[in-house]
């Protein structure tokens, strides 16, 4: 059992510790244990609780997300509730319901989870590794460019683009994704690059 | 958002127009339900159908969708004829005083310099004149009949109640009674917010219906004020930081632009953006553009740009045309004319017009990158689902790579809300099977990239090579790296010029605002709006103080707000001539005499003399612009248009089709329905649903369970006329394509009658495809046409023409 007291689990067992002496002094004490027994544990019992911010509109909800283990522990974690977060001064906890349903998004069953690839012409997708996917994307990358790159136009000036690949980024990553990603696409030339800002 | 949710709770009329925030914002709505509670504020809701924010509404009025402007330019003139005006705002703080070039005018649907055949204007007598002194002349009596307020007068009279009930169908009575609410909002101590989202920017004229508040707005004075402004509540939940981050087609962190052909070099580039003041003493902050350019181009690309490069100016690519948004990706693409394309958490397939015609481009690219948390239709629109989706795999060529991405719960950083907080988060569960962050997948294309171009050569290996990469794991840099480098930081030890032993910056350190950016290549920042979020003190956007001193909603120490830490933008206009507030109870900042204090940032050099310092320091006039100059491309007013498929013609400029300056792609003219067309009677539009987020949750269970179907709304009168029942399958198409969905009959829309013809409106809601837990469904978008906004391409979601019948539903 993970020893380490969450400030929730210390809080109840220091309350149940009192509740327990007092009706101990009454002489309650096997009535408490059987109730004890009866009550199924709080399932946020030995969690790790983690501030986040809703994933779906600019409202931009505050929101914890209890898991068993702790990433920063370099350990495994699963997440298992996910609730508003009361401290947050635009929800102040509540959630609507997209938000109070976030749990099933982190878990939907149509996450995907490895590298695919669909050959031309195939009615399905089949597994590939990473490498062999990002490798694959590189070489694309060069050849097209090197094939189609516009130095010049026709005026002489000097234009620099690629106008036969395009980008769409994603409106839900951070900020910080968002410049790694503007930095590489830009870099490349390309100006076909587009995020949901525009629909 | 000029303002922030938080805010809302001090505003006395809440108008919801081009929006649904008790369905699609639930949880910033309740400051709405707040301010009506705490301070008696009203309910505005103007929309064509009664919906959720409707039901909870002071007062409703109906209007047909895409003629917003004529309506709101009808509340403009009932606020000129009944004098609600803010004068003593107007006067000082908007162009209204400034004089128009001889040579401007409008007649009959158009301005000044139209070209019929290119569909866009000759903007050059949109301007002021200039006088001998080098400044804008203005005429602070209004004598002068070429005053903006004076064309503005002119401009609007045509929008008559009566002309507003034929165009929008809203009845007299009722288009009065909202323009007589927000008129008394022209007290100085009466203030309005406009609640705005897709409902106004998914139309050919997005922008200008837009631009009709802001002016509205500013005639009341009520731009600036706490619970006031124009604000887009917004829709991804960082879609204002990929705005403000410039991952668009034309732009460059923090609102720069792509250079253009006809920008050769660095000096012809910054020679149209000196932004000399056009009024004395203004501050046109944009005078700063070089120094966010140079530390931009330090950021990108390190000791590569010198200033005997011009900054690597040339590594950046050029546009000949205004930009390559995604209508214009989709149409080269159809054309055959590009190869590769990457999806990043986006599923065009379902969120972008036309789908028959996005299926037939996808089928011509040589390869398909996807990155996705979740499965989407994009990545599968090579998959025959029969009526949902017709393919044939075989005759398809396009290779598909799909990557798994981690999602929000796991990944840490921050996102930019509709009120421009950056609020850091943290990752809380571990990526699912191989799932990997969208920050590792770009690092490792882009090192099997350059390591290409370092080994073999190649087509101007020069921006790839010299790509600014200096993180600690090249492979996978770090969200807070990548912070401190969009913040920005000085390079070397910065001294005085004046006084060469007082060093200003020290070489290495964080920034901690803008003001310390440079132009002489010693600074480096990523996005100088960003500046100040990740300073020497730390991550300012991972501050959690919720305190709020005055209560005025402002949260000051909560995340970091940009620009500056400013939680209202032109709070300066707050306070009146003299630098005091218009309205004591909603005090902001003031001038105490020798500099501005307050609640919030002030949005104005500290020590700015009020009397000689206008509130809009970012435009040359230092005022708001009820003439919009050259910057919008079909006029500096905005005028109605009709949508580009519509039930009737203009009425007041009957010969005008659509946006005269929105541009159409001559295949996509073809599928359009002519006006009036008998084949397409109903007026069709599109929105969403409390229980979905776009095309997401249909992956989930539980929002499945709430929402499993697709269905189409309808009025009471249609469903009898067309025999159609509640509950029953109808078909519903457009000249573009047709979708199957179960009919809801319903009370909470009505026929309307515009200009003496009734028309009904057909209600789609959009967030239905073939994959997912939902049951499998028709995105709206095999309905809807595509043209876009004639400035920013934004597509015409909101306004198009269908017929619909009854029917046995569809065929998997």
């Amino acid at each position: 059992m993970n020893m380490e007291l969450s400030r929730r689990t210390f809080l109840k067992t220091s309350g149940a510790g009192i509740a327990g002496t007092t009706l101990g002094a009454f002489g309650f004490s096997e009535a408490e244990a059987a109730v004890a027994a009866a009550v199924k544990p709080f399932r946020l019992v030995n969690t790790t609780e983690t501030r986040n911010t809703c994933t779906y509109c600019s409202v931009a909800c505050g929101i914890i997300l209890y898991s068993k283990g702790d990433l920063r522990k370099g350990e495994k974690a699963n997440i298992v509730h996910i609730e508003g977060d009361a401290d947050h001064p635009t929800n102040r906890g509540t959630l609507c319901p997209k938000g109070a349903a976030l749990l099933d998004i982190v878990k939907s069953e149509t996450r995907l989870t490895r590298p695919m690839l669909r050959k031309a012409g195939s009615d399905r997708f089949e597994p590939i590794s990473w490498d062999a996917a990002l490798d694959k994307i590189a070489r694309a990358m060069k050849d097209d460019r090197d094939a189609n790159f516009i130095p010049t136009n026709e005026a002489g000036v000097t234009v620099n683009r690629w106008l036969t690949a395009g980008f769409l980024a994603a409106s839900a990553t951070t900020n910080e994704t968002a410049f790694a990603t503007y930095k590489v696409v830009r870099a490349t030339g390309i100006l076909a690059f587009d995020n949901q800002a525009r629909v | 958002m000029t303002n922030s949710w938080t805010d809302i709770k001090n505003t006395d009329l809440a108008i919801i127009m081009g929006g649904n925030a008790a369905e699609a914002h639930p949880c910033g709505f309740k400051w709405v339900t707040e301010a009506k509670a705490n301070r008696g504020a009203k309910l505005i809701v103007v929309d064509p159908r009664y919906n959720r924010s409707a039901a909870v509404a002071d007062y409703y009025a109906p209007i047909r969708q895409g003629t917003d402007i004529a309506f709101l330019l009808g509340v403009i003139n009932q606020c000129i004829i009944n004098d609600k005006v803010l004068w003593d705002y107007v006067k000082p703080f908007t162009n209204a005083t400034f004089v128009v070039k001889e040579g401007f005018e409008y007649h009959d649907g158009l301005f000044t310099g139209y070209d019929e055949e290119k569909r866009d204007y000759d903007r050059s007598t949109w301007d002021y004149q200039i006088g001998d002194d080098g400044y804008a002349v203005v005429d602070e009596t209004l004598a002068n009949p070429r005053c903006v307020w004076n064309l503005l007068k002119e401009h609007v009279a045509a929008y008559t109640p009566e002309v507003v009930e034929r165009i929008c169908g809203t009845p007299k009575d009722k288009f009065l009674k909202v323009a007589e609410m927000i008129g008394e909002c022209s007290a100085p101590n009466k203030i309005m917010t406009s609640m705005y989202a897709l409902g106004w920017t998914q139309h050919s004229k997005g922008a200008q219906n837009i631009r009709c508040m802001a002016m509205l707005q500013l005639i009341l004075g009520n731009i600036g004020m706490r619970g006031g402004g124009v604000n887009a509540l917004r829709g991804h939940s960082n879609i204002q930081g990929l705005t403000d981050l410039g991952l668009l087609s034309n732009l460059i962190p923090g609102y720069l632009n792509i250079p253009k052909d006809s920008e050769p070099d660095f000096a012809t580039y910054m020679s149209t953006r000196g932004f000399k003041p056009l009024r004395p003493n203004q501050m046109s902050y944009w005078q700063n553009y070089r120094k966010f350019f140079v530390s931009f181009m330090k950021s990108m690309f390190g000791n590569a740009a010198t200033a005997e490069n011009e900054w690597a100016y040339n590594y950046l690519p050029k546009l000949d045309v205004p930009q390559y948004d995604i209508l214009l990706a989709f149409e080269r693409m159809k054309q055959g004319k590009m190869n590769l394309y990457f999806c990043q958490g986006f599923n065009p397939l379902q969120a972008f017009p036309n789908k028959a015609k996005l299926a037939e481009a996808l089928a011509k690219l040589k390869l398909l990158v996807i990155m996705d948390p979740l499965e989407t239709e994009t990545a599968r629109f090579w998959e025959n689902h029969g009526d949902f989706n017709q393919a044939d795999p075989a005759s398809i060529q396009t290779e598909v790579i799909q990557l798994p991405t981690t999602c929000f719960a796991e990944d840490e950083g921050a996102l930019v809300n509709s009120g421009r907080w950056l609020q850091w988060h943290w990752a809380g569960g571990s990526p699912p099977g191989e799932a990997q962050h969208d920050s590792w997948i770009m690092a490792q294309i882009f090192l099997r990239l350059r390591d290409l171009y370092r080994k073999e050569g190649g087509a101007f290996p020069d921006p790839i090579v010299n790509l600014n990469w200096a993180y600690q794991d090249p492979g996978e840099p770090t969200p807070a790296e990548l912070a401190r480098e969009m913040n920005g930081s000085a390079l070397v030890d910065v001294f005085d010029p004046n006084d060469p032993t007082k060093r200003l910056l020290e070489g290495g350190k964080q920034l901690s605002g803008f003001g310390q950016l440079r132009d002489d290549g010693t600074t480096a920042s990523g996005c100088w709006l960003f500046t100040g979020s990740f300073t020497e003190a730390g991550n300012m956007m991972a501050r959690r103080d919720n305190s709020d001193p005055g209560d005025t909603g402002a949260y000051l120490n909560w995340a970091f707000a940009w620009p500056a830490n400013r939680r209202i933008l032109y709070n300066r206009a707050s306070c009146d001539l003299d630098g005091k507030p218009w309205d004591p109870s909603r005090k902001l900042i003031e001038w105490n005499g020798q500099k501005w204090t307050g609640y919030d940032v002030p949005d104005i050099a500290p020590t700015a003399n009020p009397r000689e310092v206008g509130p809009f320091i970012m435009n040359p006039e230092g005022t708001g612009r009820l003439f919009a100059r050259t910057m919008m491309r079909e006029g500096p007013f905005p005028v109605h248009y009709e949508p580009f498929e519509s039930a009737v013609a203009n009425v007041i400029a009957p010969k005008v089709r659509g946006n005269p300056a929105a541009r159409v792609f001559a295949d996509d003219w073809k599928q359009f329905a002519d006006i009036g067309d008998p084949a397409f009677p109903y007026a069709g539009t599109t929105y969403r649903l409390t229980e979905h987020f776009h095309y997401w949750t249909k992956n989930n269970h539980v929002n499945s369970v709430l929402q499993p179907e697709q269905f189409v709304e309808i009025s009471e009168e249609l469903a009898k006329e067309k025999g159609i029942e509640l509950g029953g399958w109808v078909r519903v198409w457009s000249k573009r394509g047709s979708l199957f969905a179960k009919a809801v009959v319903t009370k909470r829309i009505k026929p309307m009658t515009i200009d003496g013809k009734t028309v009904h409106v057909v209600g789609v809601p959009i967030h239905w495809g073939f994959v997912g837990a939902a049951r499998k469904g028709f995105p709206a978008n095999v309905l809807t046409p595509f043209v876009g906004d004639a400035n920013i391409q934004t597509p015409e979601y909101k306004a198009f023409m269908v017929n619909i019948e009854p029917s046995t539903g569809p065929v998997a």
